[in-house]
C-alpha cells in the first residue's frame, strides 16, 4: 500500500467531510454471531473528541469531492478552485478495516460529491458498504449519505448493508435551496428519504409476520441543516424538523451553524461568527420535542419567531406560563416534572422513584443532580418553599438569570468595577 | 465496634456482611486484609474465612429483592475499590431486609442509596470510557496490544465488549496500575498475572511493532487533525469530553 498517497487523499477527503455534524453510531443492533468483525453498541460509542469538541464516532470521509454541482454553501463546489481526490473502493475498506480493529472508530460515514450522476455514485458507496459486509463480515457501523435523485432500486440496496442512511436538505426552505443550490430541487431531495421511510414501515410489517427478515437501515435516517447561511428563522427551522419527525420518522435532525468559508455576495460575509450560541438553543428545542413531550407551537410563536438566546427555551416556556408553576414534586405528574426548567429526564426517573419511599423536598432535588438554582423558583413541596414568591416579581426574569452563569459568556469581556 | 477482616474478594466480602447479622454486630467496619493498616484500638477484630454458602444465601437474598440489576449494581460498587464500598454494600442489604417488598436501591432520597447511584454512574462512565479509549497496537506476531490505567478496577467488566466485537483477531488489555491483563487467542479470553515481568517492559512496546503499524498510527492522527473544525475551537469542551489523564495512551494526542 502507498501510504503517503494515502495519507494525502485522507486529509483532503476527511476535511471536506467535516463540516457534515452528525457523528452519532447510536441504534445499530448488528451482532457479531458471524465470527467476523465488530459488534454494535446500541447506545454509540465516541471514540475520541475533535479541539472543537465535537465526537469522533466514525471515520467520516468522502468517497470524493470531485462534485458536478455548484451549491454556494459547500467548500467542494465545481466552482470552488481546491484540491480535488478520489479514493478507490479497496482503499475505503482497508482504512475502515485497520481503524475499527484498532477501535479507533464505531464504523464508517461514507458521503460523496455527485460525479457523473447520481446513481453512479450511489452505487459506488454501496458497493463499499456490500463489500465490508460480505468479504469482511464487518458487523460495524455504516451510514451512508443517500444521493438527491437516485433510484429506488439502488436506495433498497443501500438499506440492506446500511446501518444509517441520510440526506442532508441543508437549507429549510425551498426559496433558499434555490439562491444557494440552483442545480438541486427540493423534491429530488425528499424523494430518496420517502422511499426510505416506507422500507422502514414494511420492514416492521414483514417482521410481524416472518420470523426472518433481512435488515433494512436499523439505525434508520437522519437530516441536517445549516443555520445562519440563509435568513430563515427558528420558528421555521423548528418548524421543518418537527415535520421530519412527523411524517419521515427521522432519527435525528442536526442543525450546523454556518462556518463561513467562502465569498458569495449570496452569503454571510467571510468574517461572520459561526452562530454557536443560536446552534446550542435549536439543539436544546430539538430535545424538548423530541424527550419532553413538548410541541413545536409551544416553543415559539409567529409573533417571536426567534429563540431566546438569554435563557433556554426551557426556561422560556416556564417564563411564558408562570401560571402552571409552582409544580409541587410529590404529586405532580411526569408531564409537569419534565417541565420544570433545571430536572432534566434522569433527574424526573429519580424523583418519581424516590418519592415513593418518602416526601421530597429542595435538599433531596440538589443531592440528586437536579439545577436548584433553576428549579428552586417552579417546585412545592410539604414544607414552605420561600423561592416560590418571586415568580410573579416584575423582575421575574433578572432574578433567575443573576443566579445563572452562561457557559457562552467570555470570561474576560466583563468591566472590572472599582468598589 | 467490630472491624470484620476479609480476602479482599467478593465473595469474601458477602460472608462477610452474613456474618454481621449471623453474630448480631451492630456497629461495625468491614475491611480487607490489603486494606487493614491500623488497628482500632476500642474495636474487636472478626476474620471472616469465605464460605461459599453463606455468600450464596446473602446473593439469593438480593437476587429476590432486588433482582440481578440489583447484584450488578452492587458489583460495581465492589470494583470501584472506593474505601466506602464495603460500608454502602452492607447498608444497601439492611436497608433492603428492612424493606423486602421494595426496590431500595431506587429510594434516591436516602444518602447510602445515592452514594451507590453515583458510584454506579462513575463505574459506569469509566466502563464507557475503556470501551473508547482502548487503542490497540499491532505486534509482530499479529497480537492487538492495549495498555490502560483506569480509575477502577474495570478490566472484568469490559472483557465481554471486546470479546464480542474482536473474534478474529488475537488481542490483549493491560492494566497498568494493578499489572494484570485479559488476552484472547481466538477461542477464550484468560485472565493473566504476570509476576516476573515487571510492568516497564508493558510500558515499552516500541520495538516489537507491526512493520505498518506505524504507518497506521500516522494516517489516523492525520485524520483527526483534520477533522477538527478550527473556526469552532471550544477546548474547555474537548477536556471536560477527554480529559488529558487519558491522552498518554491514545494514539491521536501522543
Amino acid at each position: 500500500m502507498n501510504f503517503e498517497r494515502i495519507k494525502e487523499k485522507l486529509e483532503i477527503l476527511a476535511d471536506a467531510a467535516k463540516y457534515d455534524v452528525s457523528c452519532s453510531s447510536s441504534g445499530g443492533n448488528r451482532k457479531n454471531k458471524n465470527g467476523g468483525l465488530g459488534d454494535s453498541h446500541s447506545t454509540g460509542i465516541c471514540h475520541s473528541y475533535t479541539e472543537d469538541g465535537r465526537c469522533v464516532s466514525l471515520l467520516k470521509i468522502l468517497l470524493t469531492n470531485h462534485c458536478i454541482y455548484d451549491c454556494a454553501y459547500c467548500v467542494s463546489r465545481k466552482s470552488n478552485d481546491i484540491k480535488r481526490a478520489a479514493f478507490t473502493v479497496e482503499e475505503v475498506v482497508d482504512l475502515t478495516i485497520n481503524f475499527y480493529r484498532r477501535n479507533y472508530i464505531e464504523g464508517l460515514f461514507l458521503s460523496s460529491g455527485i460525479f457523473k450522476d447520481a446513481d453512479t455514485t450511489m452505487e459506488r458507496l454501496v458497493r463499499i458498504a456490500k463489500k465490508l459486509r460480505t468479504e469482511h463480515k464487518f458487523n460495524g457501523y455504516i451510514h451512508l449519505k443517500s444521493i438527491p435523485g437516485a433510484s429506488d432500486e439502488i436506495m433498497k440496496e443501500a438499506g440492506l448493508y446500511a446501518d444509517r442512511l441520510s440526506i442532508n436538505i441543508e437549507i429549510p426552505t425551498e426559496k433558499g435551496l434555490k439562491l444557494l443550490a440552483p442545480d438541486k430541487s427540493h423534491s429530488e431531495m425528499i424523494k430518496p428519504m420517502g422511499f426510505v421511510k416506507n422500507e422502514l414501515i414494511l420492514y416492521k410489517e414483514e417482521k410481524k409476520i416472518f420470523r426472518k427478515v433481512p435488515k433494512f437501515a436499523p439505525a434508520g435516517q437522519s437530516t441536517q441543516m445549516i443555520v445562519g447561511a440563509t435568513d430563515e428563522t427558528d420558528l421555521k427551522i423548528i418548524k421543518v424538523a418537527d415535520h421530519f419527525y412527523q411524517n419521515f420518522n427521522l432519527k435525528r435532525v442536526y442543525y450546523s451553524g454556518y462556518v463561513p468559508m467562502l465569498e458569495d455576495a449570496r452569503l454571510p460575509s467571510i468574517h461572520s461568527q459561526v452562530p454557536m450560541l443560536r446552534e446550542n438553543r435549536l439543539y436544546q428545542a430539538d430535545w424538548l420535542m423530541r424527550f419532553y413531550g413538548f410541541q413545536a407551537n409551544e416553543i415559539l410563536e409567529k409573533s417571536n419567531p426567534f429563540l431566546d438566546l438569554e435563557v433556554d427555551p426551557k426556561l422560556a416556556w416556564a417564563l411564558r406560563n408562570r401560571e402552571r408553576f409552582p409544580v409541587n414534586i410529590n404529586t405532580a405528574t411526569k408531564e409537569m416534572i419534565l417541565r420544570i426548567p433545571g430536572v432534566g429526564t434522569k433527574s424526573t426517573n429519580k424523583i418519581l422513584m424516590a418519592r415513593r419511599f418518602q416526601n421530597l423536598n429542595l435538599d433531596h432535588l440538589k443531592k440528586m443532580g437536579v439545577a436548584v438554582n433553576r428549579a428552586k423558583f417552579f417546585v412545592e413541596f410539604d414544607s414552605h418553599n420561600i423561592f416560590t414568591k418571586y415568580i410573579d416579581d416584575q423582575n421575574f426574569r433578572k432574578i433567575i438569570l443573576n443566579g445563572m452563569k452562561s457557559k457562552f459568556a467570555n470570561p474576560f469581556s466583563e468591566q472590572l468595577t472599582l468598589f | 465496634m467490630t472491624t470484620l477482616l476479609y480476602d479482599g474478594s467478593f465473595e469474601g466480602l458477602l460472608t462477610a456482611v452474613f456474618e454481621v447479622f449471623e453474630y448480631k454486630y451492630t456497629e461495625v467496619d468491614i475491611v480487607s486484609f490489603s486494606n487493614y493498616h491500623q488497628e482500632n484500638i476500642f474495636a474487636q477484630v472478626h476474620e471472616v474465612v469465605t464460605d461459599v454458602a453463606k455468600s450464596e444465601r446473602v446473593l439469593n437474598k438480593i437476587k429476590v429483592n432486588l433482582g440481578s440489576e440489583g447484584i450488578s449494581r452492587l458489583l460495581l460498587v465492589y470494583f470501584s475499590e472506593k474505601t466506602v464500598a464495603e460500608k454502602l454494600i452492607l447498608s444497601a442489604v439492611r436497608h433492603s431486609l428492612r424493606n423486602p417488598g421494595k426496590n431500595i436501591l431506587q429510594d434516591f432520597g436516602n444518602d447510602d442509596i445515592l452514594d451507590i447511584a453515583k458510584i454506579c454512574k462513575s463505574v459506569g462512565r469509566e466502563i464507557h470510557r475503556m470501551h473508547a479509549f482502548v487503542r490497540f497496537e499491532k505486534l509482530q506476531d499479529d497480537v492487538y496490544f492495549s495498555k490502560i490505567e483506569p480509575d477502577f478496577n474495570v478490566l472484568p467488566l469490559i472483557l465481554k465488549h471486546f470479546k464480542n466485537r474482536y473474534q478474529d483477531q488475537k488481542w490483549m488489555i493491560f492494566d497498568l496500575k494493578r499489572h494484570y491483563g485479559i488476552f484472547y487467542d481466538l477461542n477464550e479470553v484468560d485472565f493473566f498475572y504476570p509476576d516476573e515481568i515487571p510492568t516497564k517492559d508493558f510500558r515499552k512496546t516500541e520495538n516489537l511493532l507491526h512493520e505498518e503499524e506505524v504507518a497506521y498510527q500516522k494516517l489516523w492522527q492525520r485524520y483527526f487533525f483534520k477533522t477538527n473544525i478550527p473556526e469552532r475551537k471550544n477546548l474547555k469542551l474537548h477536556h471536560q469530553s477527554l480529559p488529558k489523564r487519558y491522552w498518554k495512551y491514545l494514539t491521536e494526542k501522543y
